[in-house]
């Protein structure tokens, strides 16, 4: 499904807690309704963004999961 | 998220102790849930100036020859530098109260600490009065 991205978080590459920690950082500055893409190769984080996504009662609208890079997309709420 | 709250008594200078106070810190901010970390006796060596880049291993420090290893493999592992960690814990909005007993006792002044990392200098009573509604405390 295609969504219109306002804001696209890079983690390609990052290690523990970095994911999490610009995840946060971008829901922080974002506007309400907006729409972030957290892409990233920490194999943890797939896991636990949504998690923290959860917690915070955001919704996620797309998660998949490439060779190399997998890609989150949720909705600030 | 609404009534949640983590508070962390760091008690410990060792370089990895202090690195993991930050991170569990800042995993704890990336879930929206509210954090103060209190550094006091040996954990009080990370707040002074130069004084994250001095902190040994806690253990296997083996007068720096491990320190310089784990730092190595820190950077071949991509993980993150114990100052972009404690800088990302504060950027997330994470607090730090600095114990003035501890100062008192060893010596330290304010201005021996990082004014960018202190947010308030207390004792005992305004780490209770932080943790007395929190649900998540730790010990480090």
């Amino acid at each position: 499904m295609q969504h219109t991205i306002d804001s696209e978080v890079d983690c390609i590459d990052e290690n523990c807690p970095m994911p999490l920690v610009k995840t946060r950082e971008a829901i922080m500055h974002a506007k309400k309704g907006d729409i972030i893409r957290v892409k990233g190769t920490h194999p943890q984080s797939f896991e636990e963004i949504p998690m923290a996504l959860d917690a915070m009662g955001l919704e996620i609208l797309d998660k998949e999961r490439g060779e190399d890079v997998w890609n989150i997309t949720f909705v600030v709420s | 998220m609404e009534n949640k709250k983590a508070t962390i008594i760091l008690h410990s200078g060792g370089f990895d102790k202090i690195m993991s106070a930050f991170i569990v810190g800042s995993g704890f901010l990336s879930m929206g849930i509210p954090v103060t970390i209190f550094f006091t006796f040996w954990g009080l060596n990370a707040l002074k100036k130069g004084g994250m880049k001095k902190a040994p291993l806690s253990r296997m420090n083996m007068l720096g020859l491990g320190k310089a290893m784990i730092l190595r493999r820190m950077k071949r592992h991509r993980v993150a530098s114990l100052e972009v960690l404690a800088n990302s814990y504060k950027r997330l909005g994470g607090k730090v109260i600095a114990c003035t007993m501890t100062m008192e006792l060893m010596g330290i002044e304010e201005k021996d600490l990082r004014e960018d990392l202190v947010d308030e200098y207390g004792t005992v009573g305004r780490y209770c009065y932080e943790s007395k509604d929190a649900t998540i405390t730790l010990f480090i």
